[in-house]
């Protein structure tokens, strides 16, 4: 994943690379999004622009599913995504420290990335492993019961 | 599968493998290589095995012994003693009281644990989920060839209708009714879709059930296309469960190869095939009109019902959706009968139930027990009571959209009709157990944060209610909340649940009924006396 992708020729290849594989069917449009948001790190508003000429979807249509998705980013994201999940179950058994700790220590607020593109913060519903919460997920390696002295460790694996 | 002497299973749910899972593995498998025991020991990673404080465990057959927590080092001691010489560590064992499921009664077979019943994980953990033939060893496709072979598809729609089988989803529709809808619409083209978009925070039992037995859910929806005469079926399913997708896709690649899907189906002239679809991220999508809208490629927005998907679903056509476990209960009901079927639970609500147990106890976890059990059983027993002996206050049940039960309600039998007469709505099984360090408010808080950031947008008081009952709880919290405040709060719920397109919205305001109905004292509280009587609010006097 990088910041920001200025090279069209590497989005252009990648959209028909992925287009070629899924078939150019509206009905493969969020598979095709989730795919290309996952080799480039997010959807580049001219990968957009290119899925809806080559599947004859208006781009509004086309946008309005890119954004409709929490998976979905159209904006560029940190070389690392963290992802803290803030629904009750986390938040019963000690979430919200947890979350107090990740903000102090990447220096950032929900949504936000840091100027060296490195890191992106952002909360997430329930992510399904409630069994062992507060749960975070950094890219995509899991973390379950997580406590707030742990949370510098955690993010210092990936420094 | 090739004969074996013995099989060594690895547990490997998240929690298993966070603990270091993958390496016990990969030291059973140096050290077995070691002793040249590889032909007759064979070795995998199996799902969750049920409540699993004392993971990763390592189950050996035929013998039964459970080791747990075991650690990498301790392969050596487990494969030269158990395997090479034949006798148990004992040292290294679980201790039993620590295992629950069929699991236990394996081990022990004491029953120092009410027993639990399980019909759809019956075998999650116990056998591969990667080997079609693991699953047909265990009764695995014999409910499909009954079906196809000697019953018509009236008679399997009648025995699923005489076993009372209720939808698992949330909102305990009748199965069978369901699937008469859409068999009695004319129709040469009809869908089958499974729901697998489980989002509702605190659940994840159709995760485990798909990760740890994918070939029951693709038996399941197979009989049930042949019941209402579909040939194509889609699961959906949520686009964090990498696991669980990738098991079900080459569940259906070797099902497709043994002809249990695909063309001619037990040369019946039967035809089915099944499409995985992943989700992208948005709980709407559970709801089965968002669902559908987000197969055909379009935003995960429900649309207006009816028509209801039974005459009008996926590309227009009658569509039957199911969720994942209310599938998984359709082989075991074919293959053992109505009858059997009934003899669990209670006569409203036949059968077994999963239930997620999580918050401030002792054990978190899954369990599948009958219908009907009472939540003070469920604390005292399966989750062995609350952590650091704190004194039990309310549970939220079945996910964000359920309801708050107060303590004084523990005691009623969590059924879909006795929960109904209690105006609670069991949901999707998940258990939020809290204890009296919670805050109402807080939750509240949380909860219709939820709903404010997962609301669609589609319809307005949805999208407008749910912001602005956050607005409110959160002034609440800060200590500027009014009085007024409350009122304004009732009739947003009020509001919600009348005038909301779908599910979602209706649901969004049961938090906040709740909270007012049973712990108004504690709600009033924050705002006559501007104190939280937890400590929990932040009561920084700062207003939205």
């Amino acid at each position: 994943m990088t910041i920001g992708i200025t090279d069209p020729e590497k989005i252009r290849t990648t959209v028909y690379a992925v287009i070629e594989r899924c078939g150019a069917t509206q009905d493969e449009l969020i598979p095709i999004l989730s795919e290309i948001n996952h080799k480039l790190g997010y959807l580049p508003a001219e990968a957009l622009d290119e899925i809806s000429h080559l599947l004859k979807v208006p781009k509004s249509q086309v946008f309005s599913v890119a954004s409709f998705y929490r998976m979905l980013s159209t904006k560029p994201r940190g070389t690392h995504v963290v992802q803290f999940c803030e629904s009750a179950p986390c938040h019963v058994v000690g979430g919200r420290e947890v979350w107090e700790e990740l903000q102090d220590q990447l220096h950032l607020q929900s949504g936000e990335t840091t100027r060296d593109g490195c890191w992106t913060l952002v909360t997430t519903s329930c992510l399904g492993i409630c069994g062992v919460g507060p749960v975070i997920m950094v890219d995509e390696d899991v973390y379950g019961n997580v406590t707030p002295a742990q949370v510098k460790d955690i993010l210092a694996r990936y420094m | 599968m090739k004969p074996v002497r013995s099989m060594i299973l690895v547990s490997s749910d998240p929690q298993s493998k966070e603990r270091g899972a993958n390496e016990v593995y990969q030291c059973l498998q140096e050290e077995l290589k070691s002793f040249g025991l590889e032909s007759e020991v064979s070795l995998s990673m199996v799902g969750d095995v049920g409540r699993s404080d004392v993971s990763p465990l390592v189950i050996v057959y035929p013998d039964a012994v459970i080791y747990g927590p075991v650690q990498p080092e301790d392969a050596h001691s487990i494969v030269e003693e158990h395997l090479y010489k034949g006798r148990v560590v004992s040292g290294l064992q679980a201790p039993t009281r620590e295992l629950s499921g069929r699991i236990a009664w394996l081990s022990a077979r004491k029953g120092t644990l009410p027993a639990e019943q399980r019909i759809v994980l019956e075998r999650a953990g116990l056998i591969d989920p990667d080997d079609i033939n693991d699953y047909i060893i265990h009764d695995g496709y014999l409910a499909l060839g009954k079906a196809l072979t000697e019953m018509t598809p009236m008679e399997v729609i009648k025995t699923i209708d005489q076993s009372g089988l209720k939808g698992r989803g949330g909102a305990g529709f009748p199965t069978g009714s369901k699937w008469k809808f859409v068999s009695q619409v004319a129709g040469p083209k009809k869908y089958v879709i499974c729901n697998a978009d489980e989002s509702e925070p605190g659940t994840f039992k159709d995760r485990l059930i798909l990760e740890g037995d994918p070939h029951s859910i693709i038996e399941a929806m197979t009989i049930a296309a042949y019941a209402v005469g579909a040939d194509e079926g889609y699961i959906y399913i949520r686009g964090e469960y990498a696991l669980a997708r990738r098991r079900l896709v080459n569940a259906i690649r070797q099902a497709n190869e043994m002809g249990f899907l695909g063309q001619n189906i037990f040369g019946t002239g039967f035809n089915f095939k099944i499409h995985v679809h992943s989700g992208a991220g948005a709980y709407i999508c559970g709801e089965e009109t968002a669902l559908i809208e987000s197969i055909e490629g379009k935003r995960g927005e429900p649309r207006a019902r009816p028509p209801y998907p039974t005459t009008n679903g996926l590309w227009g056509k009658p569509t039957l959706v199911n969720n994942v476990e209310t599938l998984a209960n359709i082989p075991p009901i074919l293959r053992s009968g109505a009858a059997w079927y009934r003899k669990f639970g209670t006569p409203s609500s036949p059968g077994t139930k999963v239930y997620t147990i999580l918050g401030n106890v002792n054990v978190t976890g899954l369990i599948e027990v009958p219908m009907g059990i009472t939540l003070r059983e469920v604390i005292a027993i399966y989750a062995r009571g609350m952590k650091n002996n704190a004194t039990f206050k309310l549970a939220q049940t079945g996910g964000s959209s359920g309801s708050i039960i107060p303590a004084s309600l523990q005691d009623t039998p969590m059924d879909f009709d006795a929960f109904n007469r209690a105006g609670v709505s069991l949901g999707s099984g998940a258990l939020l157990i809290c204890d009296e360090n919670t805050c109402v408010v807080d939750l509240a808080r949380v909860l219709l944060n939820f709903f404010r950031v997962e609301s669609c947008g589609k319809c307005n008081p949805c999208r407008i209610g749910n912001q602005r009952a956050y607005q409110i709880l959160s002034n609440i919290a800060e200590g500027t909340g009014t009085l007024r405040d409350l009122d304004d709060l009732q009739a947003l719920s009020d509001e919600l649940y009348q005038l909301s397109n779908c599910g979602l919205g209706q649901t969004s305001g049961t938090p906040i009924r709740d909270i007012l109905k049973h712990f108004r004292a504690e709600v009033e509280a924050h705002i006559r006396l501007k104190v939280c009587p937890t400590g929990v609010c932040p009561m920084n006097g700062h207003r939205a």
